[in-house]
């Protein structure tokens, strides 16, 4: 199981609390990841990607294994330790502001 | 004993204020979807019941809510808002030209007959549309043929801020953008065209009598005269007695002539309503003040309505959207302002309370009178 953070205002619009474990067919890669978050969680669609163009939100960023994964290419496989759920998958809302 | 619901979406939630029609004591609710910007709430006419949210974050973008049990509980309902075919271009601030990009909704305005059936008015300029209450959208495209091609921005984006469905006339309804003009359809949505005539924006626009181009702030309409439009433009309070068809300028004796909401008195349609605002540079009241000023005749002539506001040192605004009106007699005023409060009149806008003083800065302000 894949373990993915969600940031505050996601957690509250999905309803849910602490991590959401998603199960992720191999290769667990980014659109894989969103893929199943966003087919648990249909509310969480169109908050952190695109639905037309399917890009990441300007303001959303993602962080694994002190690494930031926001422009990891979408298809490519995530590193095992997050595919192996050793590691949270973060979702982030970036600082923007004071 | 009749009762009143305000629904006040701000910087950083929905708050919904309750009273019985006395409207002396006020109940605030905690705040709904804290933590986002909610751009506009309204109830349905058809069902009081049931209202709609717009929330909205620079972060994660858009989301609809519903109630069925009057903002009670809420749930999302659909928030895909796709411009239909190839979105296209508008005029960018500098004259170039610009790709369509959706960003929000600026207003929601239900209709009156059918709970399922509500407008939404976006940013980048758009009209859509649900008849499912909420979970599907579709554009009206018809509008943004109405020259869309040379709309553009004003300082708060470029947004379809005004939704006003004609109550005698189902087929007719005006919206406003910014910085576009007044529109109107007589075919239910499917073509439109401007209504700016007479209109004039020289400090904005360089042919300052153009069709399209004008920065209306706000556009209000009586249900019982539904051809009778006033208008707080950029700069101008103007009327329009033909339904958009010809303004003419009613600014008279204002202190500025500059402001962004403007209202109807509910029982009195030659009664208005608007809050002087000193410059286009300058978003706060002259002179530190903070007065509506209220017209009996339709225009011209205005009073300073004075009682219970700040008479100094006041520095807030009030935006295009947070003025509305009650239904009762004597007709409630209500306003929410950019530093929080939101200040209330029950009789018509002689004397003001705030209601609630310390929220974050009001988008819009809505009233539902249960009688």
């Amino acid at each position: 199981m894949i373990r993915v953070l969600l940031p505050y205002h996601l957690r509250t619009l999905a309803r849910v609390e602490g991590e959401v474990l998603l199960e992720v067919k191999s290769p667990a890669t980014l659109n894989a990841v969103l893929d199943a978050l966003e087919t648990c969680y249909p509310v969480l669609r169109g908050t952190i990607r695109d639905q037309t163009t399917w890009r990441r939100r300007p303001f959303v960023r993602f962080f694994a294994c002190k690494e930031d994964l926001s422009h990891h290419p979408p298809n490519a496989a995530l590193p095992d330790t997050i595919a192996l759920g050793e590691e949270p998958f973060l979702i982030i809302g970036a600082m923007a502001g004071g | 004993m009749s009762r009143i619901r305000v629904l006040a979406g701000t910087r950083k939630g929905a708050f919904i204020l309750t009273s019985d029609g006395k409207r002396e004591r006020w109940n605030v609710s905690n705040p709904h979807f804290a933590g986002w910007e909610i751009y506009h709430l309204k109830g349905s006419p058809a069902d009081p019941d049931r209202l709609f949210a717009s929330q909205t974050s620079g972060w994660f973008g858009q989301k609809i809510q519903r109630s069925d049990d009057g903002g009670e509980t809420w749930e999302p309902v659909g928030s895909d808002f796709k411009y239909d075919g190839t979105p296209g271009t508008h005029q960018w601030y500098d004259g170039t030209q610009h790709p369509w990009e959706f960003k929000r909704v600026w207003h929601l305005e239900p209709s009156p007959a059918d709970p399922d059936t509500i407008f939404a008015g976006a940013e980048d300029a758009a009209l859509f549309k649900t008849t499912d209450g909420g979970h599907s959208w579709q554009e009206l495209p018809g509008l943004r043929g109405a020259k869309g091609h040379i709309w553009q921005p004003g300082a708060g984006g470029m947004c379809l801020h005004t939704i006003l469905l004609d109550p005698s006339r189902p087929e007719r309804i005006f919206v406003a953008i910014s910085a576009a003009g007044v529109f109107r359809t007589d075919d239910t949505g499917l073509t439109w065209r401007p209504v700016n005539r007479g209109l004039k924006s020289p400090f904005e626009i360089p042919d300052p009598d153009a069709e399209v181009g004008h920065c209306v702030h706000r556009i209000a309409l009586h249900p019982s005269r539904p051809d009778v439009l006033f208008m707080q433009k950029h700069w101008d309070v103007m009327r329009s007695d033909d339904a958009g068809e010809s303004w003419r300028e009613i600014s008279g004796d204002l202190p500025s002539d500059f402001g962004f909401p403007i209202d109807v008195h509910a029982n009195e349609p030659e009664t208005i309503y608007v809050v002087p605002i000193k410059s286009d540079s300058e978003h706060f009241p002259p002179d530190g003040k903070l007065r509506v000023y209220r017209s009996r005749s339709g225009g011209h002539e205005w009073e300073a309505l004075t009682n219970g506001l700040p008479q100094r040192d006041c520095y807030v605004n009030v935006l295009r959207d947070a003025m509305a009106v009650d239904s009762l007699d004597p007709c409630g005023v209500y306003f929410g302002t950019t530093g929080g409060q939101v200040y209330a009149s029950s009789d018509s806008g002689d004397t003001w309370n705030p209601i609630v003083r310390d929220l974050p800065a009001v988008l819009s302000v809505e009233v539902q009178t249960f009688p």
